[in-house]
């Protein structure tokens, strides 16, 4: 398997340099921040909070994370090695994306530790709880997917950065515009928002059409990226 | 048939890069792609392997066409670019390794293969280092390793040796000589003696066309119709040309006066006649002294040029530039 290659190889890439963990022990520092102030303060045993925080975090960790993934190959000149070796574009592009996705998976897991201690002293309802990471878990894959995706724009890597975070940015305040909008308008951008529907799984709700709308935009950001290789290719 | 292009054009924008070029080269053939910078030579290499598509015209690498079929023809090809394609933040052995994952090397005969590469090209003392820690010389070796992973039929090197010091240049070109027994390669070049020593044949390539394909014997055999001498006589100007002319096979005169009552003169003759004797007692009978004579040979260089040189063309460039600066 050809991804499994390109997969592999970013992995290393990222634990290999200091990247992945400045970004890992950053993620893990606010989130622990957040997690022992609000028990410590408030002494509810609920997650959502710092679960909404961490994404908050994850929006400004997630271009830097994937802004190198495809603009680095470009300026470097990589790129003509694996264009030039016997795999397809999808291929290299759907390994480098999942190559940050278990970087985020990693970081999630070490989470894992903040449900563990609610368990531990009281017992907070681990439906909404896991139910919640769901949620936290695709939204940050589709940041990383918009961030891919911006990626592939530039050589750049700090414009493909703020590009990413450009555009994330976006769809957050895209649901402002619902409240601006009246009856169609306002129900298309309430829809497009992450943000409502992140919320949906904080409060412990898995609606299939959330689910299906994340892996959608997912879909197509990937899909996206790689007409953009390619299409480099002939101009 | 290992590579074979037709009718190929690359067309940037309104320029065109390439322009409707057709060759092939044959099983375990060297050649050399030999032109000025600019001409199109790299674009040339980058959709031979498939890293850029023709505008039009069709490239089968092993007979597979590498825009209808490119995973299939990419598998016989090993490129080295311009910039060898490192990343810089792996060692030697992993990259290699990562290079035979993606071209589709079995782990087993990867691991034999990255061993026998890097015997081969000279890396054993540098194969637990980081890439971004060697010099140039060690670099484009990596390059060239890359390039021949997993034994592809047909290599590409782009400026093998640019940028190399002379030891290194040789030790690149008896690699790249030593792989040519068993891969075909088309390696460019712009420095000329190069295509000489590890070349069969030579393809030059000028704005984008073909000015030339031919052994490279042949093509400095080709510019041999005449035979040329360079020659300095003690002795007046008028007189010594008179002589000159009088001799017969003298074809062409050029004379330059050099210093107090001598000249230097570049004589051509036809390439059946050797006119050095004539020219001996010509001015012997004169009682002229020839300081110096020598026959010249063309060389490839003078045959590039002439080839890729149109009189007006360059001085008109030339002329452009000053102009706008």
């Amino acid at each position: 398997m050809k991804m499994w290659e390109i997969l592999k190889r970013e992995l290393k890439s990222y634990f290999f340099s200091p990247l992945a963990y400045v970004l890992l022990g950053f993620y893990l520092l606010i989130s622990g921040y957040f997690f022992s102030t609000f028990v410590l303060s408030t002494h509810y045993a609920v997650l959502s909070p710092i679960l909404s925080s961490m994404v908050t975090v994850f929006m400004f960790i997630s271009p830097i994370l994937t802004m190198r993934l495809i603009s680095e190959d470009m300026k470097t000149g990589t790129d003509q090695l694996l264009l030039t070796s016997p795999v397809t574009v999808t291929d290299i592009v759907i390994g480098k994306f999942f190559s940050t996705v278990f970087v985020y998976l990693v970081a999630l897991v070490i989470t894992f530790l903040y449900p563990i201690y609610l368990k531990l002293y009281s017992s907070p309802d681990m439906g909404s709880i896991i139910a919640g990471y769901i949620g936290v878990f695709l939204i940050g894959v589709t940041f990383i997917s918009i961030g891919l995706f911006a990626s592939s724009l530039t050589e750049n890597q700090m414009i493909a950065g703020v590009i990413g975070f450009a555009l994330i940015l976006m769809f957050w305040l895209i649901s402002w515009l619902g409240d601006v909008f009246t009856g169609k308008a306002k129900a298309i951008f309430q829809n497009l928002s992450f943000f409502d529907r992140l919320n949906n799984f904080l409060n412990g709700l898995v609606n299939l059409s959330d689910v299906v709308f994340f892996i959608s935009v997912i879909i197509f950001f990937i899909f996206l990226t790689i007409r953009v290789v390619d299409k480099r290719r002939w101009s | 048939m290992m590579i074979e292009l037709k009718n190929v054009t690359k067309v940037y924008g309104t320029r065109k890069a390439v322009d409707n070029i057709s060759f092939s080269v044959d099983k375990g053939e060297i050649v050399g792609f030999l032109g000025p910078n600019g001409a199109g030579k790299t674009t040339t290499m980058k959709m031979i392997t498939g890293y850029m598509p023709p505008t039009s015209g069709t490239i089968k690498i092993a007979g597979y066409d590498i825009v209808e079929q490119p995973i299939e023809a990419k598998k016989h090809i090993g490129y080295l670019p311009e910039v060898p394609p490192l990343y810089l933040d792996m060692t030697v052995e992993a990259y290699l390794h990562f290079v035979g994952g993606i071209k589709g090397v079995p782990p087993k005969k990867r691991r034999e293969d990255v061993e026998r590469i890097i015997h081969e090209v000279g890396l054993t003392d540098v194969r637990k280092r980081l890439i971004k820690n060697l010099s140039k010389g060690y670099k484009q070796r990596v390059g060239l390793a890359q390039a021949i992973i997993g034994d592809p039929d047909v290599l590409v090197l782009d400026e093998p040796t640019v940028g190399l010091d002379p030891k290194q240049i040789k030790e690149i070109r008896d690699i790249i000589k030593e792989l040519g027994k068993k891969h075909t390669i088309i390696l460019s070049t712009h420095i000329l003696p190069e295509v000489s020593m590890v070349c069969d044949r030579v393809i030059i390539i000028n704005k984008g066309k073909i000015v030339a394909i031919d052994k490279t014997e042949n093509l400095s055999a080709a510019l041999q119709n005449s035979r040329r001498y360079f020659i300095k006589v003690e002795g007046p100007y008028e007189e010594v040309v008179n002589s000159l002319k009088k001799i017969e096979g003298v074809t062409n005169i050029e004379a330059e006066v050099d210093s107090d009552n001598t000249i230097k003169l570049t004589v051509e003759s036809s390439a059946d006649k050797d006119v050095r004797k004539d020219m001996f007692f010509a001015f012997a009978k004169k009682g002229f002294p020839i300081l110096e004579l020598k026959m010249l040979n063309y060389s490839l260089e003078e045959v590039f040029l002439e080839l890729t040189t149109e009189e007006e063309s360059y001085d008109e460039n030339v002329g452009n530039t000053k102009e706008g600066a």
